[in-house]
């Protein structure tokens, strides 16, 4: 934003071609390892194994176990991007609006960088060591409360217990995000607001939340691919018993089930479009929430 | 008891004591500056007026209803900030509607306010733009609109023009004056301009540290303050010690020079006391009668447009002299030999 | 207020809670290897295993390759588009978001398609062909992270002057770039560094499925046959997790205290 190229002394223009060479990699580099092996999950999607066009594949998704899959994982998914918007946003609304110590405030977004990054396998086994079937919090729950945790019925490879597995990431993700967006929110505006006669709840209805509303939004789509790409966490915690749509592709890639490639591309498709139409949704809600930014 | 009564007002930030015993009676359709230098307390004042901050004691009434401890969203109390607050995801009409939204009027009475509050402003055209599509001048006004729709029993401001380039400062410090004047509305008016204060309050509070050291009209702050403070912080000012000669009698001598000051002194006899004078009352070459003449040399020039500052050295320091352009009179050259006059009548005597 | 207060408290405190359970389960859990006893056998014995030195090494100098790769990818792109190319920014956002947006799963499912033994570069062929591709993707997964470090870390400069400077001075791009520019993004390329560290170390899915014996198959082939090692496991990865945000932030206030001082 403050510098263009038009600023520049003409002394720097005639090597334009060597500043090319700059950027060439990248582009070469995004296209090989970014841009080629998704446009050819796209295209593999709809061809079949003779490489004419065909939706054969597509149509493969409905069958009932692929269907299922996919439902669970777009609730689980869903579930936790809400709940770690919300609860994210408590936390972070606490340490920035409610008075808190100046200290804790850092100690706890240091922690939100360390534990929005401390996911996949590790945090699987970190689960199962509390909430597993000898987990400290299970055992904890049994011989101080008397509480069964195992007999009412839960288990950590269970939707529940990979959803709360999952808020480990989500939350702190949210802190992150959250918390400048918070920060933005000026001292003036509550008390104008006040001062007009409006109630705290008033205040967030017409003000706060309307300007926070593309940040809330687009951590939401963020956690939602977030949730629904992660294999790694899964798999650690579940081994393959519970059938999410990431953990099916896997083992279709692995090999393990039949080996159809396409109806892997199908499922992979799939799973693109999904996180396109959460950041569509995202940006189409955001370009309206935003009539009001230059 | 006057409309705003502010009595006995402390407020302390920890261990820091930022408003000390701070009185003041602002009457129904006063307005009234708050002047001082940054950190003396005025914003703190204005919060807790406006019920921000809660004071640590001390007493708010407005019209006779007690406020100290009355939220600030049931106070009624209409604020206007530095940085103009307007709620960015609102447009200029839905800003100035806020107050009445949320008080629960009908779509139409709102409407016809705001339609009121833009013409009075004289935006008519903008209501449907968003905050930052105005110029900050604007912004400040959709502020004030938005402040004043809700018919509130007092306005304050704090520092409303000091994010504003110099013309549009001075141009809607007038309106805002015009505006107030016209809706009759009890104002307190936040500044370290005194300029401002000066040009804009019916009476002019200089605060200093937390403590109102002076409450009168503009006029008696600039030539009669009561306190050193006030004295240098209001306009420009020559300070010149003395030794007291005889307290009673007003005498008083200046260097050699016997002053005769014609009213009793605060110091004793054989004391050092300051006496003050402002540029304008100082004159260049000999006045007789009751004046103190000085001699010395021109040592600065300013020249102002209508108005020439002259610095001269005289025994003891410098003194500032304003005096008028004439065309047919150029300035004195630097180095040149002068005397100075002061009216002993018009020296303001301060405590050393 | 205080009422404010006190529902702030009671936020980070169930916050708290959860947060710091898991962390305290984990360690209580490595700790049990030895019946009756609290112990670091766990510790010792996965220390001790040479399929843990074997795998954790890989991934350490694949982490450090990935990190030194993206540099050299990143820098001078962020560097030219701020310098030369304003109008290609949005492009490259897009492209370094798009990491965070497409799953990685469905990512690496392309690489195998495109560059299976059957393709015009049969990476996933060879060894080595199978190591640049799972280098080349951890570069790619870690891109959001580093693109934004150090484009942050350009905006703090001004480029524009000081590549003026250095070419008046008579010093060719690459000098610029190393000698110049780096030095003073130095901060930010850390910060990306560090983040990037912490992702690849204990990543999973690619090498899984590209067949490579790195730490994160290895932890899950643990976590499939043992009890106690898990836990010691996960406390390592935490640690290193940690350490790399600490570096992060360390650094950062350093750079915050130099400029200052400047
Ligand atoms: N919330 C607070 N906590 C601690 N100290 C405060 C707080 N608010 C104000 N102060 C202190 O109180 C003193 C007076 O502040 P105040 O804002 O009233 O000054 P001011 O006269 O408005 O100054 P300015 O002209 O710069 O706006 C300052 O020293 C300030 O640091
Ligand atoms: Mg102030």
């Amino acid at each position: 934003m403050t510098t263009s190229a038009v600023s520049l002394p003409a002394s720097l223009r005639p090597r334009q071609v060597l500043s090319w060479f700059g950027v060439a990699p990248f582009f070469l580099f995004a296209l090989l390892f970014l841009i080629l092996p998704t446009l050819n999950i796209v295209v593999g999607a709809f061809r079949n194994a003779q490489g004419q066009a065909t939706l054969e594949n597509l149509g493969k998704l409905f069958s009932p176990s692929i269907q299922s899959a996919f439902w669970i994982s777009i609730e689980l998914s869903l579930l936790t991007a809400v709940l770690g918007c919300i609860f994210g946003f408590l936390i972070a609304a606490a340490i920035t609006l409610g008075d808190l110590p100046r200290p804790l405030r850092n100690a706890i977004l240091t922690f939100s960088g360390v534990a929005s990054n401390f996911a996949g396998v590790p945090l699987a086994f970190a689960f199962i060591a509390t909430l597993g079937r000898l987990g400290f919090v299970t055992m904890l729950l049994r011989h101080w409360f008397g509480i069964n945790l195992y007999g009412s019925g839960f288990s950590i490879v269970s939707f529940l217990g990979l959803a709360l597995t999952y808020l480990y990431f989500q939350i702190p993700l949210m802190v992150l995000i959250i918390t400048p967006a918070l920060d933005g929110l000026r001292r003036e505006w509550r008390e104008a607001a006040e001062s007009l006669g409006a109630s705290g709840f008033q205040y967030w209805r017409l003000v706060a939340l309307p300007v926070l509303w593309p940040s809330l939004l687009g951590t939401l789509a963020l956690l939602f691919a977030n949730a629904f790409g992660a294999v790694a966490t899964a798999i650690a915690l579940t081994g393959s018993s519970l059938s999410i749509a990431p953990i099916v592709l896997f083992a279709q890639i692995r090999g393990d089930v039949l080996n159809d490639p396409h109806l892997g591309y199908a499922i992979a498709f799939a799973m693109i479009v999904l996180t396109a139409i959460a950041n569509g949704i995202y940006i189409l809600l955001r370009m309206r929430a935003e009539r009001w930014v230059k | 008891m006057a409309f705003l009564d502010i009595q006995h007002l402390e407020k302390s930030f920890g261990a820091m004591h930022v408003v000390k015993d701070f009185n003041l009676g602002v009457e129904k359709g006063e307005f009234v500056s708050f002047l001082g230098p940054s950190g003396c307390g005025k914003t703190t004042v204005l919060r807790m007026v406006a019920g921000f901050e809660t004071p640590t004691s001390g007493a708010i009434r407005i019209d006779g209803q007690d406020m100290t401890c009355l939220p600030a969203n049931r106070r009624n109390i209409g604020m206007v900030f530095q940085a103009y607050a307007l709620f960015p995801n609102l447009t200029v009409e839905e800003n100035i509607g806020f107050g009445l939204k949320v008080a629960g009027e009908g779509k139409v009475a709102i409407r016809s306010r705001v339609g009121e509050m833009l013409e009075l402003i004289g935006l008519r055209q903008l209501g449907s733009r968003y905050p930052f599509q105005l110029s900050g001048g604007q912004q400040q006004r959709v502020a004030l609109a938005r402040a004043l729709a809700p018919r509130p029993q007092v306005l304050l401001l704090d520092e409303p023009l000091s994010a504003l380039d110099a013309k549009i400062r001075i141009s809607l410090r007038e309106e805002i004056r015009r505006i107030q004047r016209d809706l009759g509305i009890t104002t307190i008016f936040v500044t370290h301009d005194q300029e401002e204060a000066l040009s804009m309050s019916d009476r002019v509070v200089v605060m200093h540290q937390g403590i109102a050291d002076q409450v009168a009209t503009p006029f008696e702050i600039y030539n009669r303050p009561t306190t050193r403070f006030v004295a240098q912080f209001v306009g420009t000012l020559n300070l010149l010690e003395a030794n007291v000669v005889d307290a009673a009698a007003g005498k008083v001598l200046l260097g050699e020079v016997p002053v005769s000051l014609n009213r009793p002194l605060p110091g004793r006899t054989g004391e050092r006391i300051s006496l003050a004078a402002r540029p304008e009352i100082v004159t260049l070459g000999r006045s007789d009668g009751d004046h103190v003449v000085l001699a010395g040399r021109i040592a600065d020039v300013h020249f102002l447009g209508s108005v020439i500052r002259i610095r001269v050295a005289v025994e003891g320091g410098h003194l500032s002299l304003d005096t008028f352009n004439q065309p047919d009179r150029p300035p004195p050259s630097l180095g040149t030999p002068v005397e100075v006059s002061v009216s002993h009548r018009d020296l303001l005597v301060l405590a050393a | 207020m205080t009422g404010k207060r006190f529902w702030s408290w009671l936020a980070v405190a169930f916050g708290g809670l959860y947060f710091l359970l898991p962390l305290v389960g984990m360690f209580d859990f490595s700790m049990r290897m030895q019946r009756g006893a609290y112990s670091f056998e766990a510790y010792r014995v996965v220390l001790a295993d040479p399929q843990f030195q074997q795998t954790f090494g890989y991934s350490v100098v694949l982490a450090l390759l990935t990190i030194v790769l993206g540099i050299l990818i990143v820098v001078p792109t962020a560097y030219f588009v701020r310098l030369r190319f304003p109008g290609l920014r949005p492009v490259i956002e897009f492209i370094t978001l798009l990491p965070l947006v497409i799953p990685p799963i469905v990512i690496v499912f392309g690489y195998i398609r495109i560059y299976n033994t059957s393709s015009i570069l049969p990476l996933t062929g060879s060894w080595w062909g199978t190591n640049i591709l799972l280098l080349f993707g951890y570069v790619m997964l870690s891109l959001p992270y580093m693109y934004r470090s150090v484009d942050t870390g350009l905006r703090t400069i001004d480029i524009a002057s000081l590549t003026e400077a250095a070419q008046s001075l008579g010093a060719g791009w690459a000098r610029i770039l190393t000698v110049v520019i780096l030095p003073n993004v130095f901060v930010s390329v850390l910060s990306g560094a560090f983040l990037t560290f912490a992702i690849v170390i204990g990543e999973y899915v690619f090498a899984a499925l590209l067949n490579v014996d790195s730490f994160g198959p290895y932890m899950v082939w643990m976590g499939g046959n043992r009890a106690y090692e898990p836990s010691a496991l996960a406390v390592i990865a935490f640690a290193i997790t940690w350490a790399c945000m600490g570096l992060i932030q360390l650094f950062t206030s350093f750079s915050k205290f130099s400029t200052v001082r400047r």
